[in-house]
């Protein structure tokens, strides 16, 4: 059995008949191709699958891509602009915010709703605002320190 | 563009992780592939009575189903272990077979029983569900210690008390007898307990098979892809190596977990010649706790001896090394020769004897995890220390100080420091180190805060740990006599194409080390021309010569050498045609800034005309070849011995047991340095695996061999607002055995921070008669711990 969806990536539309059980963030891997939000558990506890869903930052691992019809997504494909870097995105290449780059995508995203309903957030809120998304190469301090640089040069 | 080196660049590599660019193995895809999903054993030990695959065969999109009858049958040996550690009378170790698909018996929950090949993942998951095995449950043992005990399960039937070897190093009777005349004896007896890599990335691979040319590619999440050939083609698939590639494109995060030559490798790759098609795996991060190595699991006794002055008489040390069910890649060296022999430490100890039993259990089986061995070595000698300093009512800074093996340099009139535990260290400050970090938090302002903290009935902790390690490994002939059976070199191949840009393959892996940058800055610096001029390629075994990949912080002190050397011999047949071009002698040339220049002229020639000649030889000296391009391999001399010192300040809440970690600096001396801003990261995330390991992370298996914690709600590992913000600085003490002078930076964070993090609460503790605690240090431990000694 499937069931039609129809969401905005990215600013482009798309339509799919899709099986219910298809988790969202397969349907971005699989069907769309967008391999830029990852899998890094199956407990919704590492927020690497993070992507921004009708302006909130979502686990997609743990939404079905029907859930999402009808919505508005922005994934780590859809940041950038006229190939320059989100603010954020340069944070993390200024400031040595990632390393393996596995964890990257859902850490920006996450930091893009941070910063979105606090744009100028203490190191504690930062690091308050990170709880749901591991990281095991960095230690997180680069991390923190990016997402400030990105507050400082919004 | 010169002076690259010691430079803060940027990473090259950022900008594809950046905007999602990055390439994983679980983001290919190849045409017609297929999905593979692993049955695993949910019992610990069992002899399997048979494996119905009947029912599976049927289900919708499911294209076969294989077992180990189907693989043994079809020639496939086991998994091979990388080391051989014979037991101390000369016994072979005990390795038995570890076929990638288990053949009669299952040894720990997780052990690969069947694999189905689908159509899409989800149908091989749902016939999954019809496969039927008939297990005949027998008694498991998780515990290195019961392992061996009497009355024990057995794993094999020709493993005696699960026992794979046993081993030991240094003079008993000199350490017996330093033990017996000392003036005091320290004891600790403690767990290092098993931990899990979990680097974020799960392990996946994919196998293709090209029957017309009889050709096999895998694609896979390896540190050291060529390693992984070496050990399929020579001892599991009895193929040639002609006749494999293997890529490792982008890897998230290693740590050790993705060293080894894992069942599921195999199984694709073989799986794929059965099928005709491609076939791929990617695990659920369930399936990697359960099939991942893990690491440590140590259970250890040490006694070091003082005598009345406080100088160290001798170190004794008796250590079981859990092996888990069977014997992974590095798993006879992690407890042997990467932790035995770092029991000297940065201490002048006259007497050290380590005592090592590797020992079966019906557990996941144990390989490296970041450090290695040395995490483990280190964390014995640094609570022995700082437990040794309260007992006697010294400062632990001072009682370290006092037995510190004096400054050298490794020149010849200062040599390496020849340990009883069979290293000779390269070069060492480690009164330097330790001098910076105490520096760095103003040691004697922070020891009047904790106590006037005492006094508000606070409890501030200040844990002190100087360490050593040995990276860069290592001198093959070394390594070669001490049981490994593959070489420990490096080598790259250094390209300069025609217009003057170069590429460089290297056999170095990098999984978030930077080396696409690291290198660059080298070779930058080396030739003088812009780092954009220069692609790092690594992780291709048909690209890159050959290659032992990364691991033990060897990238730099071992992979960077090997570089080097080609880029050396690449400006001696540069100045050649140089030399040529210009009219003058090849002796009369100086090189910088990516030009040859006639000494003492304006005459000069750029790299890019020169390489342009290489490659259109019209003008060109007389019996030189075209092309300008070199291999090298390079085996070093020595390990490189990183060292340091860490200082974690921690304050404990004694109402609810839990700690807080308020600072953490580390003065961390890694030789020279390349680029600093990625040495800082390295430490950054080094010292936050460690202080996972102190305060936060483990593996717990119940007596029937169940992993109880397998999954991210379950093993805790430090977040982002459990750490503080990090303090690093350096000294810089160059290797005096490789031309770049560099010592290694991976592991160094990990091997400090442990014993740094647990002696900060016991420190914080001591007052309240808390003499031990057992890590993880968690609340509820920690708080038991203040309940009993408040008791007393």
């Amino acid at each position: 059995m499937s069931v039609p969806i129809r969401v905005t990536v990215n600013g482009a539309p798309h339509e799919h008949e899709v099986e219910p059980r298809l988790l969202l963030v397969h349907y971005l891997r699989d069907v769309l191709r967008l391999t830029g939000t990852h899998v890094g558990c199956d407990t919704s506890s590492c927020g690497a699958c993070t992507v921004v869903l009708n302006g909130r930052a979502v686990k997609s691992c743990t939404m079905l891509a029907v859930q999402a019809d009808g919505g508005e997504l922005t994934t780590i494909e859809g940041l950038a602009t006229d190939g320059e870097l989100h603010p954020i995105q340069a944070g993390f290449k200024e400031m040595h915010g990632l390393q393996c780059g596995f964890c990257t995508p859902g850490m920006i995203m996450t930091a893009w709703q941070l910063l979105e309903r606090n744009p100028d957030p203490t190191d504690d809120e930062i690091r308050h605002g990170l709880e749901g998304n591991y990281c095991r190469c960095t230690g997180y301090d680069n991390i923190v320190k990016s997402i400030r640089h990105a507050a400082d040069n919004r | 563009m010169t002076n690259l080196i010691g430079q803060s660049v940027k990473r090259v590599e950022d900008k594809r992780f950046l905007t999602g660019k990055g390439r994983y193995v679980d983001d290919m895809v190849l045409p017609n592939m297929t999905w593979a999903h692993i049955v695993r054993s949910d019992v610990a030990h069992a002899v399997i009575k048979g494996v119905d695959i009947d029912a599976a065969s049927q289900a919708l999109g499911v294209v076969a189903v294989f077992t180990g009858a189907d693989m043994q049958a079809d020639g496939m040996n086991g998994l091979p272990a990388g080391w051989q550690v014979d037991f101390k009378n000369g016994d072979t170790m005990k390795e038995p077979p570890h076929p990638s698909l288990a053949v009669g018996k299952v040894r720990y929950v997780g052990e690969a029983v069947a694999v189905i090949v689908a159509e899409t993942h989800e149908q091989a998951v749902d016939a999954s569900e019809l496969v039927e095995i008939d297990y005949e449950e027998l008694p498991a043992v998780a515990d290195v210690v019961k392992a061996t005990q009497e009355g024990a399960a057995q794993l094999f039937d020709d493993v005696p008390n699960n026992i794979a070897f046993d081993w030991e190093l240094g003079d008993k009777a000199a350490a017996d007898a330093g033990i017996d005349a000392a003036d005091h004896v320290t004891t600790i007896e403690f767990r290092n307990q098993r931990l899990i890599c979990n680097a974020i990335e799960p392990r996946a691979a994919i196998g293709d098979y090209d029957e017309s040319r009889e050709h096999y590619t895998l694609y896979t999440t390896s540190q050291n892809p060529h390693v992984v050939r070496l050990l399929m083609c020579a001892f599991v698939m009895g193929i040639p190596e002609h006749k494999v590639r293997i890529v490792s494109p982008d890897v998230g995060g290693g740590f050790g977990s993705k060293i080894p030559n894992y069942a599921e490798e195999i199984i694709v790759t073989w799986a794929s010649k059965r099928v005709g098609r491609p076939v791929k795996w990617t695990a659920q991060r369930s399936e990697s706790f359960l099939s991942d190595t893990h690491g440590r699991d140590h259970a250890t006794k040490a006694e070091m001896g003082f005598d009345k002055d406080g100088k160290i008489t001798a170190l004794r040390v008796k250590t079981h090394a859990s092996m888990g069910a069977y014997l992974s890649t590095f798993a006879p060296c992690v407890p042997t020769y990467l932790h035995g022999t770092l029991m000297q430490g940065v201490y002048s100890s006259p007497a050290v004897h380590v005592d090592v039993t590797a020992v079966f259990t019906s557990t996941v089986p144990v390989d490296a995890l970041r450090g290695a061995g040395r995490p483990e070595a280190t964390y014995v000698l640094e609570r022995l220390l700082d437990q040794a300093a309260h007992e006697l009512g010294q400062d632990p800074a001072e009682l370290r100080r006092k037995n510190l093996i004096p400054p050298f340099d490794g020149s010849d009139a200062e040599p390496g420091f020849e340990t009883k535990v069979a290293l000779v260290y390269d070069s060492g400050n480690y009164e330097g180190v330790l001098d910076k970090a105490l520096e760095m938090v103003d040691y004697a302002a922070l020891r009047k805060q904790q106590e006037e903290a005492r006094g508000e009935g606070r409890y501030i902790g200040i844990g002190l740990s100087t360490y050593i390690e040995a990276c860069g490994i290592a001198p093959s002939a070394v390594v070669g006599a001490l049981g490994a059976r593959a070489g420990l070199y490096e080598s790259a191949n250094v390209r300069v194409q025609p217009t003057g840009k170069v590429t460089v393959f290297v056999g170095s892996h990098s999984h978030g080390q930077g080396h696409d940058t690291t290198f660059a800055q080298l070779v930058g610096d080396q030739l003088g021309i812009p780092m954009d001029d220069i692609e790092i390629v690594h992780g291709d075994t048909d690209q890159v010569p050959f290659g032992m990949g990364t691991y033990g912080s060897r990238s730099l002190a071992v992979g960077g050498v090997a570089i080097t050397k080609s880029v050396e011999k690449i400006k001696e047949k540069g100045a050649l045609i140089a030399a040529h071009l210009l009219e003058a002698s090849a002796d009369d040339l100086d090189y910088a800034d990516g030009q040859w220049t006639v000494k003492g002229t304006d005459k000069s020639i750029g790299f890019g005309d020169v390489a342009l000649t290489a490659y259109v030889p019209h003008n060109y000296p007389e019996g030189l070849e075209p092309g300008l391009e070199f291999s090298s391999f390079y085996d070093p001399a020595n390990f490189t011995f990183p060292f340091g010192a860490h200082i974690a300040v921690v304050e404990v809440d004694t109402e609810t047991g839990v700690v807080k970690l308020v600072r953490y600096a580390a003065c961390d001396d890694v030789g020279n340095v390349v680029n600093p801003m990625i040495v800082d990261g390295q430490v950054h995330g080094g010292v936050t695996h460690g202080i996972g390991q102190a305060l936060l992370e483990g593996a717990i298996y119940d007596d029937d061999g169940q992993l109880t914690n397998g999954s991210f709600m379950d093993y805790a590992m430090p977040r982002a607002d459990d750490l503080p913000r990090f303090e690093t600085s350096r000294t810089v003490t160059p290797c005096p055995h490789n031309v770049l002078g560099v010592k290694g930076a991976g592991e160094t964070g990990t091997i400090g921070s442990t014993p740094a993090v647990v002696n900060a609460v016991i420190d914080a503790l001591w007052p309240l008669g808390v003499r031990h605690l057992e890590m993880p240090l968690t609340p509820q431990r920690v708080w038991q711990a203040i309940q009993s000694a408040n008791g007393k």
